[in-house]
């Protein structure tokens, strides 16, 4: 890691073992983000990096600007200041689709799945696939078939085998299969970052079990997944690194190695401060 | 995790065997057309046995006629509804349009071929300004359509004078499609041929293209068809254009069939069209049912009044059956959303 991408407040930063992760470029560089809404300041200056093949998560208490910073690096709202990267290359996110065109997907608390669409349809919504020949080209047929077999394929990558039939409608599934189809959905098309909000937030203990191991699939598979969760012990089981916001700002990134639940919601309360020796100490 | 190993209880759970009840409530999930069906091979079953000539080649060519008004009809207000909206404006936009054609071919001394695009393209703008109310104004479809049907019944009569023109003022153009030929005295006319193309038509587009998924997804839940990229408000317009478009080309079967353009004709289309997509398992909710359904709707309708009318019973019962069946269909919709894996 050069001393340009270090990070501010970040411990030792790097969990062990998995050094060569963090040897990379990050894919997603946050500088200095700020954005105010009137006379509110909902980012004082935060930075965050996100590296290929982790899980990154962010906590904090509401209004600590989770949902903001989340926000300026998925196009929702544009940041007033501060560099937005991808790979090292500055980027400018205008709108939503803007960061979902540069390999940036978000799958929202409330989902965006069609309940009364199959699985294989939701997964393609919005970007289905056409028959070849004039089937396709002419009469706009579409490859019900092909796009079923590649749903299914890319259910398994993400290691789930209870869904097995693709045709089945979106709303015969129980609350974690939705967030399977979901975030499948967000893992296909190439997409390089995976952003989570609150995934696990409706779910028993059964199926969010389920969820997060398919996260730590994801993050297996390559991608970068930022996991946005009020849910402590979720947080330390799947993330690699954890972001803490406070009151606009970022308090500093931790690993579950370095510090435990409680010192981490110290930290995000202002109940303890992160120091930079804060690890060896 | 939850992935069910063998033997354990969800194992036996995942494999337990489903109430008869369950197997109907999941196979009407899948194809919410095979109530009406049943409905209507049923019905069929009963007036023949009890009236032979009901089932005569004749007949049912005419009961297929009286039916193509209103199953023309009721493929725009299938578009509308799987889209969670509702279109009260069918019948006037059909009416304005037909008048318009008429007119414009009889006093206007158009050419027929330019009377008939005129008047389509009107209905398909009438239709365009319901999208527009809807889209733009985010005001309710009933409200909108509501206050169209007002406003293009008024102008339909106002345009009209509230005079008809017979059919024999009118270029061959318009009066065609109530023309027909014979297969073994099945008479079939050209308007009931172009209404099953538009079926034809319209099943394709609605089951086997993107756009007929988006309308699905739109009816079901806008938002999250948004957040997917679908281009949600778009789609909406141009479903109430196409239903538009629909029921200018309904005006012009309905000048062959009635052999005249009236412009009191059909003045409950709307609720006959609403009851067709109803019963034909088609959800007021949006987002649910197949076209084929409204087709079978329709016929329903129809077969109950032909067979209840030639067996000589008072037609208020067939009406009574009708409002049963509309109740019966929103009941069976309610209970098939509830379905479980």
């Amino acid at each position: 890691m050069s001393a340009s991408t270090k990070l501010p407040v970040s411990v030792d930063g790097v969990p062990l073992g998995k050094e060569h992760i963090y040897a990379q470029e990050p894919i997603l560089s946050g500088r200095n983000l700020v954005i105010t809404f009137g006379r509110v300041v909902g980012l004082d200056g935060v930075n965050l990096d996100l590296y290929s093949g982790e899980v990154l998560a962010v906590i904090g208490d509401n209004g600590a600007g989770k949902s903001t910073l989340i926000k300026c690096l998925t196009g929702a709202y544009t940041p007033d200041s501060g560099e937005i990267t991808m790979n090292g290359q500055p980027v400018t996110f205008k709108r939503p689709q803007d960061a979902r065109e540069a390999g940036i997907e978000t799958v929202y608390q409330q989902l965006a799945v069609i309940p009364a669409l199959d699985i294989a349809s939701n997964l393609f919504l919005a970007r289905e696939e056409r028959r070849a020949g004039p089937l396709g080209s002419v009469l706009r047929m579409l490859d019900k078939g092909g796009m079923k077999k590649r749903a299914g394929e890319a259910v398994q990558n993400l290691g789930i085998q209870t869904i097995q039939n693709m045709g089945q409608a979106v709303e015969t599934l129980s609350g974690g299969q939705r967030q399977v189809v979901a975030v499948a959905r967000a893992a296909a098309f190439g997409s390089k970052v995976v952003v989570l909000d609150e995934p696990t937030a409706a779910l028993g203990v059964k199926e969010s079990g389920m969820v997060l191991k398919m996260i730590k699939q994801l993050r297996d598979n390559g991608l970068a997944v930022i996991l946005i969760s009020h849910n402590m012990p979720h947080v330390w089981e799947a993330a690699d690194r954890i972001h803490i916001q406070r009151l606009g700002g970022c308090a500093g990134v931790i690993t579950p190695q370095s510090h435990d639940m409680g010192e981490g919601v110290a930290i995000m309360t202002g109940a303890k401060k992160l120091t930079p020796n804060d690890a060896s100490a | 995790m939850a992935e069910t190993s063998p033997g354990t209880a969800a194992a036996e759970f995942a494999r337990r065997q489903h109430s008869p009840l369950q197997r109907i409530q999941h196979l009407l999930h899948g194809y919410p057309y095979l109530s009406p069906l049943v409905i209507l091979v049923l019905s069929f079953i009963v007036f023949t046995v009890a009236k032979p000539q009901f089932a005569s080649a004749n007949a049912l060519g005419i009961t297929v006629q009286q039916t193509a008004i209103v199953a023309a009809l009721a493929i725009g207000q299938t578009l509308v509804i799987l889209t969670a909206g509702i279109d009260l404006s069918v019948g006037a936009i059909m009416v304005l349009s037909m008048m318009v054609m008429a007119s414009l071919a009889k006093d206007g001394g158009m050419p027929g071929i330019l009377a008939l695009l005129i008047g389509v393209g009107l209905a398909t703008g009438a239709g365009l300004l319901n999208g527009l109310l809807v889209t733009r104004l985010n005001l309710p479809p009933f409200i909108v359509t509501l206050g169209t049907l007002s406003i293009f019944t008024a102008i339909a009569l106002l345009y009209s004078g509230g005079s008809s023109i017979q059919s024999s003022h009118l270029p061959d153009i318009l009066n065609v499609l109530g023309k027909g030929f014979s297969v073994g005295g099945f008479r079939l006319t050209w308007g009931v041929v172009l209404v099953i193309v538009m079926y034809l038509v319209m099943g394709f587009v609605l089951s086997q293209t993107a756009w007929g998924r988006y309308v699905y997804a739109v009816g079901d839940d806008p938002e999250s068809a948004r957040l997917a990229g679908v281009p949600s408000r778009r789609v909406l317009l141009q479903v109430y254009a196409i239903a538009g478009l629909i029921y200018g080309i309904a005006a012009w079967v309905l000048i062959g069939r009635a052999g005249a353009a009236t412009p009191n004709a059909v003045t409950d289309a709307n609720l006959q069209s609403i009851t067709a997509v109803v019963i034909g398992g088609t959800s007021l909710f949006g987002g649910r049912g197949r076209l084929v359904g409204t087709l079978i709707g329709a016929l329903i309708v129809q077969v109950f009044a032909r067979g209840l009318s030639q067996m000589g019973v008072d037609q208020q019962w067939r009406i009574l059956a009708t409002g049963v069946l509309v109740i019966i269909a929103v009941a069976i919709d309610q209970w098939i959303r509830k379905v479980k894996a």
